[in-house]
């Protein structure tokens, strides 16, 4: 029996699991995709928020302004690229500027450190390219921007590390109480465990239901988004967020720590948590009101357009808490979801603490994670690590300069990738402006390679992603 | 000191090379970053290439073998498996492989011959879910052609460049099943040839002034949906039709490949995403060249053999005669003609003429190309039966006719007839 | 009267043959436009390339061709043959791979050197 069981290995399921490996605990992470960070965690902002935001005296400003300092410190240790470049709300018009001012008090409330009101000439100095309409600006230099699916690789390879034990492909079908504890059944197994924690993103009420009577519901929230190649990431230099609506915090343009310029997202409330489909009139708008932001984006330098959908709840905060003896609902992480979650993963291990678990920490904990990044090496260190392994002389991806070496060692890491797309999220390569056309077919051959499987079975992301059919010539057969 | 270092093996770098070694110089290196010369063409086994330059049709392997043999005994190093990371103004050529590690090579001059990429589905943000089966046709190509697989079974085609319906023909031979193919303008990008024995030999049918709305499928494509587009392009309801397919092949386009031009701070044109060039293809970076798909996206690369001989031969003079001199005009567009290539003319620098190239931004009937001088005096007027944006355009300008020209720029025009009148 | 686009290059010449009167061509720029025209009527023929597998070679694939026209309606046909050959590297380029394709006298022939 496990002490702990987190259902869902999102940014949120990773963090706790990450906090839990701290423990002399025995943890497994069950996760229903064949990647971790697939869901929401693969497709947002990227971005840390300062916590301006969130309503003062509720969890979500607890957590937001908490999250945004364990951020920096655990991409430091973890190897994760962070930047803090902090961001600038607009104010167009004088709703607008009473809005800012609002925040401005909000944030101070919370707690957020370095906030400023900015005016026109000062909003202007800072971001030359912004919208001749922009009247005044608030400014939070602790804003910062992520690579949000390696934050979560980093703290579950670091948590694997530790001991947690995951399980991808593991969609729970059911869940029943034992005495003293659990017993979670998956379409591939069954696993019995004391406490369970349900970080199942878009599907954590679905996962709360299969246990308890029902307590609240997630309404899936989508957002479609543009990426730009690099000769647009430095149209801005920090995060711009225009005014909050009801709907969320409403069409940012911002840099990312790849160099590129993300735009986006729109709010639509959808069905299907699952359905990440972009729309010609949802594109339409983003591009719209980015535009009315820093109107001399190129969307012509467009590379990618991705849609994620925010588990959005029916409830205004967070809904992190003990639902039950033994089971934790960590439920309704809509933005700041991202940066509060090594927050809220500190948060409910206390609880859990408090309750079931007994938090002694561990002897041995290895807290920390380092990947080679070809790219960023001094001449030397790139001559060096060429004669211990010259698979790092060859260059794989162009757009992005990522080599072999380091495609193999990311399929060799604790947490290794099993698609064209898990490789992408964990090096890099097929991210750039190509998107993978001439990489591709060699990251294919080279996960075939490592993982001793056909060519036909690489999948480019999810399970039954296939992205070859047939082969050539075989007797006939593509002939019918 | 390397006399010259050619950046890319395909056709544009090979025919360089071997035009700067025909002039004289010796010690010429191409660095190529695939594990054999010859660039795109050896995926492109279809025939086609050399009408104009060998007087024969060829396939693409056969086009690239013919220029990988001279190689043989001509003494040009050859470094493969090599990615070049960075070119300085100075001309330091940084380039890491497996067998030398990370080196900085010096030239006295660079010829950029990197060709092109396909634009994406991101590049022109089509909308709909992300599955797997969506390829850009050269990727498909690749697979195809050169390691043996096959993408897909039931194809739709988005885009009608040559490459997109090459693909469906490779494909439907190939014992799949390519349902239709979907061109966003009323014209389509490819050869008429290759609409007739791409297309009209195996029954695809070609949708004109129609798009891809939307696709649909979790794991891997299942279904697109295709409307016809109003003359602003925008999608018609009620036009909707839904093929059932599992793989989507894009041809919407090339892109130069200058990343390596943009850090090196070479001056490039937007509207041909290519380098800016003069008569002799040099850059604006002294002693930088370039040619090929690199500097404007060509149709036939019998033409891109014709400009890389003009750049390597360049090149050679730049080293054994000095560089070149003069006063540069400008090269600026009017009527239909999008662009021009070169963009600039060194008229001292200009043998007897000066072979300049441009495109049309719309189909013209009959027509002419007229040049004329800041003052607006006609230097010369070329006439045209019909000229197509699919169809690159050429015309040898004279240096006496430009000799006359008034002012520090000339203008290219093209214009149907009845507008000249 | 039918009205064609000539393949023989990528210049694509409209032509206007004349079915009734001897399939006389018109609207061509040269005489393999002229040829192409009257062949396409009577029977049509193409060159056909495509692959073949092979092994010990840099690539999965050899690239192949037919050193002439065959008939169109032969296409297919032709390529089914291709779907069992494997060689072995190295190949030259212009090596026969098969010989005398479905009595067309036409070969297949290695288009690269492996």
């Amino acid at each position: 029996m496990y002490d702990c069981l987190i259902i869902g290995c999102g940014i949120t399921g990773a963090a706790l699991a990450y906090e839990l490996s701290r423990y002399e605990l025995s943890v497994a992470v069950l996760e229903k995709e064949n990647d971790v960070a697939d869901g929401t965690t693969k497709a947002n902002s990227a971005i840390i928020h300062a916590g301006y935001d969130p309503k003062p005296g509720t969890l979500m400003a607890r957590l937001n302004v908490e999250g945004a300092a364990l951020a920096k410190e655990i991409c430091q240790k973890l190897d994760v690229p962070f930047q803090q470049i902090g961001s600038l709300v607009l104010a167009f018009d004088e709703a607008d500027q009473k809005t800012i001012e609002k925040l401005y008090r909000q944030g101070k409330e919370n707690g957020v450190p370095g906030l400023e009101l900015l005016d026109r000439e000062a909003v202007r100095s800072l971001e030359p390219n912004l919208s001749e309409e922009v009247v005044a600006a608030l400014y939070a230099p602790s804003a910062g921007i992520v690579s949000p699916w390696e934050y979560a690789l980093a703290m579950i390879e670091t948590a694997v590390k530790n001991g947690v034990k995951l399980y991808r492909e593991n969609r729970v079908e059911s869940i029943e109480r034992l005495s003293g504890g659990w017993r979670v059944t998956t379409n591939a197994g069954s696993y019995d465990t004391r406490t369970i924690f349900n970080a199942a993103g878009v599907h954590a009420a679905d996962i709360h239901n299969l246990a308890l009577p029902e307590g609240f519901q997630i309404l899936p929230d989508r957002g479609q988004y543009y990426l730009l190649d690099k000769s647009e990431g430095t149209r801005v230099g920090h995060v711009i967020f225009q005014c909050p609506t009801k709907v969320g915090k409403g069409v940012l343009v911002s840099p990312t720590v790849h160099g590129n310029l993300i735009v986006g997202p729109n709010a639509e409330e959808i069905e299907d948590g699952e359905d990440t489909a972009t729309t010609g009139s949802g594109l339409e708008f983003v591009k719209k009101m980015a535009m009315r932001s820093v109107p001399s984006v190129q969307f012509r330098d467009s590379i990618r357009n991705f849609a994620g959908v925010r588990a959005v709840s029916d409830q205004e905060d967070f809904i992190i808490g003990r639902a039950s003896e033994g089971f934790y609902d960590l439920a309704g992480i809509k933005s700041p979801g991202l940066t509060a979650a090594p927050a809220t993963a500190k948060y409910i291990a206390q609880l859990a603490g408090q309750n079931e678990l007994t938090l002694k920490e561990k002897k041995e904990f290895t807290d920390s994670r380092r990947r080679v990044r070809f790219n960023e090496l001094s001449t030397e260190e790139k001559n060096a690590l060429i004669r211990e392994d010259p698979r790092y002389g060859r260059v794989i991806c162009r757009c992005e300069t990522v080599t072999e070496g380091e495609i193999v060692a990311s399929l060799h890491t604790p947490v290794p990738p099993c698609s064209v797309d898990g490789v992408k999220r964990r090096v890099n390569a097929g991210m750039g402006r190509c998107q993978g056309g001439f990489c591709g077919p060699r990251v294919l051959e080279i996960i075939a390679r490592e993982m001793g499987i056909s060519p036909k079975e690489v999948l480019q992301d999810k399970a039954g992603s296939y992205i070859l059919m047939d082969e050539t010539k075989t007797g006939g057969k593509n002939h019918g | 000191m390397v006399d010259l270092i050619v950046i890319g093996g395909g056709p544009a770098g090979l025919a360089a090379a071997l035009a700067a070694h025909e002039q004289g110089l010796s010690d010429i290196l191409i660095i190529e970053r695939d594990r054999e010369l010859g660039g795109i063409l050896n995926q492109c086994i279809h025939n086609g290439f050399g009408l104009h330059y060998f007087k024969e049709e060829l396939t693409g392997p056969e086009y690239a073998g013919r220029f990988i043999e001279k190689l043989e005994g001509s003494g040009i190093r050859v470094q493969l498996d090599t990615m070049v990371l960075d070119i300085t103004p100075e001309r330091e050529v940084h380039v890491v492989s497996r067998e030398k590690g990370y080196e900085v090579l010096q030239a006295k001059t660079v010829l950029l011959s990197m060709g092109c990429r396909e634009r994406t589905r991101g590049a022109i943000a089509i909308p709909g879910a992300r599955p797997a089966g969506i390829y850009t046709a050269g990727a498909a190509q690749r697979y195809a052609n050169m390691e043996g697989y096959m993408v897909g079974r039931r194809v739709v085609i988005l885009g009608s460049g040559d490459i997109g319906l090459i693909m469906a023909r490779r494909m439907t031979l190939e014992g799949a099943k390519v349902l239709a193919c979907v061109e966003l303008m009323p014209y389509s990008g490819g050869l008429n040839r290759n609409i007739v024995q791409c297309l009209q030999d195996y029954d695809i049918p070609l949708y004109l002034s129609h798009t891809i709305i939307d696709i649909r499928g979790r794991e891997r494509v299942e279904q697109v949906v295709v409307a016809k587009v109003d003359e602003n392009r925008r999608p018609v309801p009620g036009t909707e039709m839904t093929f059932d397919c599992d793989t989507i092949l894009l041809s919407v386009g090339l892109i130069p490949e200058n990343e390596l031009s943009k850090r090196a701070g070479i001056i490039l044109d937007r509207r041909t995403n290519g380098a800016v060039v003069y008569e002799n293809m040099e850059t604006s970076l002294p002693g930088v060249f370039a040619c090929g798909n690199v500097v404007h996206v060509h149709d036939l690369v019998d033409f891109v053999t014709a400009e890389s001989q003009r750049a390597g031969a360049a090149a050679a003079r730049h080293v054994l005669e000095g560089p070149a001199k003069g006063e540069a005009i400008d090269v600026k567009t009017g009527g239909a003609a999008s662009y021009t290539v070169p963009q600039k003319l060194r008229p001292e620098n200009i043998g007897k003429t000066v072979d300049i190239f441009f495109r049309v931004n719309r189909i013209l009937g009959e027509s002419a190309i007229r040049v004329e001088d800041e003052a607006g005096n006609l230097l010369a007027r070329y006439p045209r039966e019909r000229m197509a944006p699919g169809e690159m355009e050429h015309f040898l300008l004279p240096k006496v006719l430009l000799e006359k020209a008034q002012g520090r720029s000339i203008t290219v025009i093209a214009e149907e007839n009845e507008a000249v009148k | 009267m039918k009205e064609l686009i000539c393949i023989v290059c990528p210049k694509g010449c409209h032509l206007k043959v004349d079915e009734e009167n001897g399939y006389q061509v018109t609207g061509f720029s040269c005489q393999r436009g002229e040829e192409y025209g009257r062949q396409e009527l009577l029977h049509p023929t193409r060159v056909l390339t495509s692959t073949v597998r092979v092994e010990g070679g840099l690539h999965a694939r050899l690239p192949v061709k037919t050193n002439g026209v065959i008939p169109k309606e032969k296409m297919m046909e032709a390529m089914r043959l291709l779907d069992d050959i494997c060689v072995q590297a190295p190949v030259k380029t212009g090596q026969v791979i098969l010989a005398d394709i479905l009595g067309t006298g036409v070969s297949f022939i290695a288009t690269r050197s492996m």
